[in-house]
């Protein structure tokens, strides 16, 4: 008691948000006690967590403008305790996750369904445990904390993906997704011994005060890359991201896609501009090459896909993408002393954050709700669900146009702050990069663009059209709670869309955290006008943007109705007066595909069955694969099989052997001790 | 916002809503003349417009309210990217609120939006409407704004209104880059406005349709406000060419007297650029959908040699 007033006192933001955390794993250990109610659990737990969830984003947001504040909690290892840290930076991520994590659960509360193949009250002690780590991870300040945070993340991570075990199929994601977890915990974990420098101090105050050299700094600065970026779905790492993400049950893909993803970015923001706080020029030409071919590789792969979540899971990498680019660009500048653009860039970033969780989150519910209503997850079998299910209809829509990166949504903001820092980089005194980057502006464009098109086929094929199965028209809204969680995603959209000037505004304390400029001021002409450094410039204003529009589609509709009969009739569809129509004729998610398929082909590894003339029964079959899995992962695979194989002779099976092997070993050690 | 300002936003608005199917009609009477057929008369367009807003709207049995909403949304939103764009005047008061990336963005969400009502009715032509429309929007979207960093590039501003006055008072009476860039842009202006060679206004093949098999479900007020958007676009379209490769005669000054020439002015820009378009489809034979990639990286390609001759040679 007399710790946690002190704590209160010295520290009352850290406080709360831990009290915050400490009441999640309350409502997760009630989950196992009541572990078969299932009314109690998603009537009560799943609510009270969303209302919690509401807590953290409200206190993370009070805490963005207030100094740094720290505590260390005696837990853990003795004589090794947890610090914690709340600055501007984990206070953004914190209120990140707390405030998608308020529509989430809200949504969790409808969905989780008896028969998922886990009892209800472990999901929901899993559920709460993988939202707790979250939140420690953001906060730790020591590598022990984030490490124990982070692996603790993964794995209930890992069990909420692997909840409907009994599908083979699922299994097999959740193996590859706890594999590359853990790969990319080794290179975590190097990159914090490197960061130490021989002291033994774990602790990041102690990284923050070394001055590595620029070898140990880049050694350092790879290896959470690797590790970060295993995390995050960076290309070539991004295999396991479009296995896990559709198997697991849809508010967990929400999750991990929309909050989960975004923390692995702030261990990547964290170590290279905090930790190590001058990143090398080169190491923001690697960010940006990297995040843009992840981003290009994403949106082509999704552009092609047949399941509805499997497309929204390339979107991610996608978006992962576009958040590695906005980074880099950050670290060139700032690795040249241009900070204000630096800040810029940082901004952009920052902010596609919160706008990529909000509408990610959105749309994986949305598909989760479409799974409960047909029990279908590719898109060949769906089609004309705006009619049966008004409410996910519509509140999609609004995911998917800020998914597009369409004005006025969220994610146009981050995609106009990206564009503008882009603009500024002929003032780079590297005349090489001036050259390069301003054309690279040209792939962000085409990336956004092809997000357009991968919407519209994603928003198409799902929600409008005729159904394609008869079974859809029994296809029901979703529950009460559900259409909350939903309601509160869409918000956020259109708040992050049309306030673009307060939210923009508040990250001035992260970039003068990480750059050393916070550019509050010089972000705004007034409340309704976001600018990059000066009016002249550029400037966007969402909310006379809307204005606008609206004024326009009304005063159109008004004076149509005012002046013309509003005559309508009903008929059958004219489809150039071709009388037999089924649903088969619509264009289905392949043939959305296939000039994605024939631009893009050295994208794809592709397989293609084709009919002949002669055939009498045709079938048209074309499979689409992934390069990395034949370039990368197969041979490392064969690879280990191999050398398995070659130690397998070891094994002898007979005892005396295995005695030898023992005593051979203690012989050596000992010569090794007395040496 | 002062009084002129209100004035001149409202008379762009105004005039743009007036001479868009103005301009579709000239540039239908001039092809008409080059192809050696009797041309419609100029006030045509006028006349369709009319007799649709009096007809009955036939709308598909399952059709969703999102079908009727689209075609006012396409309208507001082209009404509103001809507010944004200077036609007679860089003092505009919505100016601010959108700038050439946000304009890209607003001509993103009529073409989201349109390919969408597309699919809601889930016919053959509708979705395969949708699809091409989509594919053409991401291969000449990159590409437009590709065309209008350089621009930017050349005033320091993606702000239209401060490009225009740059580009007025330019020392160079040619860029070389902006010469690249005109090109670009003329071929996305064709992509984009649904033209020959990449899509065929007048067309009756079905297979061949882009534009005209989005709106093939559209009747009545709904397909006249869409015709009228698509007038609108191209009107739009003009006008960024002309902002950006022929930007004088634009209002500048606190000065009603300019605001007066300015009209005139722009008519007669527009009556040169409408015969260009009608003589460049003339000359041109519609391609088949699968070389339109080609056609549109061309022109991508083109935008980013402008703007590299704008970053290496200051040109």
């Amino acid at each position: 008691m007399d710790a946690s007033a002190t704590l209160a006192a010295t520290a009352p933001h850290l406080g709360l948000a831990l009290a915050v955390v400490l009441a999640w794993l309350l409502i997760g250990l009630l989950g196992l006690v009541a572990i078969r109610s299932f009314e109690f659990i998603s009537k009560v737990l799943f609510p009270a967590g969303s209302i919690v969830s509401l807590c953290l984003a409200v206190v993370a947001f009070a805490a963005l403008p207030a100094q740094p504040e720290t505590a260390q909690l005696p837990l853990g290892l003795p004589g090794l305790p947890f610090h914690f840290r709340l600055d501007a930076l984990s206070a953004y991520f914190l209120f990140v996750i707390g405030a998608a994590a308020t529509g989430i659960s809200l949504f969790a509360s409808g969905y989780f369904r008896r028969g998922e193949g886990t009892p209800p009250g472990i999901l929901c002690f899993e559920y709460h445990l993988f939202l707790a780590s979250m939140a420690l991870v953001v906060l730790a300040d020591d590598a022990y904390c984030f490490m124990v945070m982070w692996e603790s993340m993964a794995l209930s991570s890992f069990f909420l993906v692997t909840a409907n075990h009994r599908v083979a199929e699922i299994r097999r994601a959740g193996y590859l997704y706890l594999l590359v977890a853990h790969i990319g915990a080794i290179g975590i974990l190097l990159c914090f011994g490197v960061l130490q420098a021989n002291t033994g101090d774990y602790s990041f105050a102690n990284m923050r005060a070394q001055q590595l050299g620029p070898f140990w700094a880049s050694a350092g600065f790879l290896l959470a890359l690797f590790g970060f970026g295993a995390k995050a779905g960076v290309v070539p790492l991004h295999v396991w991201l479009p296995e896990a993400h559709p198997a697991a049950p849809s508010p967990v893909s929400a999750l991990m896609s929309g909050v989960m993803l975004k923390t692995a970015i702030y261990g990547l923001l964290r170590v290279s501009f905090d930790l190590l706080h001058a990143p090398l020029w080169w190491w923001g030409l690697i960010l940006l090459a990297l995040g843009l071919v992840t981003a290009l590789f994403g949106v082509v792969y999704a552009a092609a896909q047949v399941d509805m979540k499997r497309l929204l899971a390339y979107s991610s990498i996608e978006n992962i993408g576009l958040l590695l680019a906005g980074m880099g660009l950050a670290a060139l500048f700032t690795a040249y002393g241009i900070r204000s653009v630096a800040a810029l860039a940082l901004t952009a970033t920052l902010y596609h954050v919160a706008s990529h969780a909000f509408f990610k989150a959105l749309l994986f519910v949305g598909t989760g709700a479409v799974l409960h209503a047909t029990a279908e997850r590719s898109l060949g079998k769906l089609g004309g669900l705006l009619r049966f299910m008004p409410w996910v209809g519509w509140l999609s829509l609004v995911g998917v146009l800020a998914s597009a990166g369409l004005p006025p949504l969220g994610g146009f903001v981050s995609e106009w702050l990206l564009l503008q820092s882009f603009l500024f980089t002929p003032d780079l005194p590297n005349s090489f990069l001036n050259m390069l980057i301003p054309a690279v502006a040209a792939l962000i464009a085409l990336i956004a663009a092809l997000a357009g098109y991968t919407m519209v086929k994603f928003y198409g094929i799902i929600f409008l059209g005729q159904p394609r199965e008869e079974k859809l028209a029994e296809a029901h809204d979703a529950s009460a709670l559900e259409r909350a969680g939903m309601l509160w995603l869409a918000a956020g959209c259109l708040a992050l869309g049309l306030l673009p000037v307060q939210f923009a505004g508040a990250l001035s304390a992260i970039t003068e955290q990480l750059t050393g400029v916070g550019l509050g001021a010089t972000l705004a002409a007034n409340a309704w006008l976001l600018v990059p450094m000066d009016v002249a410039r550029a400037s966007y204003g969402p909310v006379i943007f809307l204005v606008g529009v609206a004024l326009c589609c009304l005063l159109a509709y008004v004076l149509v109705r005012r002046f013309y009969h509003g005559r309508l009739r009903r008929a059958p569809p004219w489809d150039c007066g071709f009388p037999f129509q089924t649903a088969r004729m619509q264009d289905s998610a392949e043939g959305f595909g296939q000039p994605i398929r024939q631009i893009f082909e050295p994208f794809f590894r592709m397989e293609r069955e084709l009919p002949t003339a002669s055939d009498t029964a045709p079938r048209y079959r074309v499979t689409l694969a992934d390069h990395f899995w034949h370039w990368v992962y197969l041979p490392v695979a064969r690879l280990v099989t191999r050398f398995a194989q070659a130690i397998a002779w070891l094994q002898q099976g007979r005892i005396a052997v295995y005695l030898l092997y023992s005593f051979v070993t203690l012989v050596a050690v000992l010569m090794l001790v007395r040496a | 916002m002062t009084f002129l300002g209100a004035i001149s936003q409202l008379l762009a608005i105004t005039a743009a809503l007036l001479l868009a199917p103005l301009l579709m009609g000239w540039v239908n009477q001039w092809r008409a003349w080059m192809q050696n057929r009797s041309a419609p008369s100029l006030l045509q367009p006028y006349r369709m417009l009319h007799k649709l807003f009096h007809k009955e709207s036939v709308v598909a049995e399952h059709a969703t309210p999102l079908f009727r909403v689209v075609p006012y949304i396409v309208f507001g939103a082209m009404t509103l990217a001809c507010g944004i764009v200077p036609t007679l005047s860089t003092e505009l008061p919505l100016a601010p609120a959108a700038d050439a990336i946000a304009l890209v963005g607003l001509f993103a969400l009529a073409r989201v939006f349109i390919s969408l009502a597309a699919m809601d009715i889930g016919t053959s032509f509708g979705t395969l409407g949708a699809r091409r429309e989509m594919l053409i929007g991401f291969l000449a979207e990159p590409a437009l704004l590709m065309v209008l960093f350089t621009a930017s590039l050349i005033s320091t501003s993606t702000s239209l209104t401060t490009i225009v006055e740059t580009l007025a008072h330019r020392e160079l009476a040619i860029y070389p880059s902006l010469a690249f860039a005109g090109v670009a842009f003329t071929m996305v202006s064709l992509a984009e406005n649904a033209r020959v060679p990449v899509d065929n206004p007048t067309t009756h093949l079905e297979l061949t349709m882009i534009h005209e098999a989005l709106i093939l479900e559209y009747s009545g007020r709904h397909l006249a406000l869409i015709e009228w958007a698509a007038s609108l676009k191209l009107f739009a379209y003009s006008c960024i060419g002309l902002a950006l490769f022929f930007p004088w005669g634009v209002a500048e000054a606190q000065s009603p007297l300019a605001l007066l020439l300015a009209l005139p002015v722009l008519v007669i820009k527009l009556a040169i650029g409408g015969i260009v378009l009608a003589l460049l489809e003339t000359i041109n034979a519609k391609m088949r959908i699968f070389r339109v990639p080609e056609f549109l990286a061309t022109a991508f390609l083109l935008a980013v040699i402008g703007m590299l001759v704008r970053i290496l040679l200051g040109g």
